[in-house]
């Protein structure tokens, strides 16, 4: 099948697990938010407890998937210096940012938050950019 | 009740991401190539993904209230500050250079081998080292926190 429609039913899905976990939970659906909080311990109480069960979620639906479908397709670069340089930057960087995809992307801009406007339009340029100099210019990915 | 949601979430939450290509780092990479092949796919994962997002905000709007109780949080700061800016710049520069954000990065944890396990090891490193290190930037350009 096309990929867009591919695109626009895991968009779907996307979209409503983070209107369940909203108006269930009254909790923002912000990957790094909720892993960010757990591994540095700023995250307490029910806000944890809530937070390691949506990441046990997110990590094992995929890997039951895995299981049973074999493995989803994905091209990670075995060149560790770059695992390594693009991890501490994603994580750094969300975190001072307070987002990311999810959490200003998905859940900032359909509240029209200026916040999260701004922080997607950002990244999305940087990542271009990132894409145009690493590939294009230098040839390193 | 609220465990039992979250973990739904998650599940969802993550094989939404795998469906719709965003684990697949050729394709995120892809997207990003604006100057190369460029792929157009996630821009209708990100707005299948906002869709249910602007009803479940309307409703919130009304409700004020979670489901299974507990405000929801209301919008706060709007400043847009540099560390929003720095830090969604950095965020970017990492997520082209790898085609992983946060969200996929755990959801492909169970299928990246080595390389997804690499990234989110320097991710979650990152991740706790960034308060401190924010605090130390700041008292060595003279301003509190």
């Amino acid at each position: 099948m096309l990929d867009w429609v591919w695109g626009l039913a895991g968009g779907l899905m996307i979209g409503s697990a983070a209107a369940l976990f909203l108006l269930m939970n009254g909790r923002i659906m912000g990957a790094s938010g909720l892993l960010g909080g757990v591994v540095d311990g700023s995250r307490t109480g029910a806000a944890r407890s809530e937070a390691l069960w949506f990441l046990g979620g997110l990590i094992g639906a995929p890997l039951l998937w895995h299981l049973l479908r074999g493995a989803p397709p994905t091209q990670l670069t075995s060149n560790i210096a770059v695992l390594i340089a693009a991890g501490l930057c994603v994580g750094f960087g969300t975190r001072l940012a307070n987002g990311c995809t999810s959490g200003h992307g998905v859940c900032g801009i359909s509240r029209l938050s200026m916040r999260g406007l701004v922080a997607t339009v950002i990244y999305l340029l940087a990542g271009g950019l990132s894409v145009a100099l690493f590939r294009h210019v230098w040839g390193m990915i | 009740m609220r465990a039992g949601v979250a973990l739904l979430a998650g599940a969802v939450f993550g094989l939404g991401l795998l469906i719709s290509g965003m684990t697949d780092t050729s394709k995120v990479q892809g997207w990003l190539d604006v100057f190369g092949a460029w792929d157009p796919t996630l821009a209708f994962v990100l707005g299948g993904a906002i869709l249910p997002m602007i009803i479940a905000w309307r409703i919130a709007a009304r409700r004020r209230q979670a489901v299974l109780d507990g405000p929801i949080p209301a919008q706060t700061d709007a400043k847009i500050t540099p560390q929003l800016a720095t830090g969604s710049a950095l965020f970017g520069i990492g997520w082209g250079l790898s085609g992983l954000c946060p969200g996929p990065a755990m959801a492909s944890l169970g299928f990246g081998g080595w390389q997804g396990l690499a990234f989110f090891v320097a991710m979650v490193a990152a991740m706790i080292a960034q308060p401190p290190v924010t605090r130390q930037i700041a008292t060595a350009f003279g301003r509190g926190g």
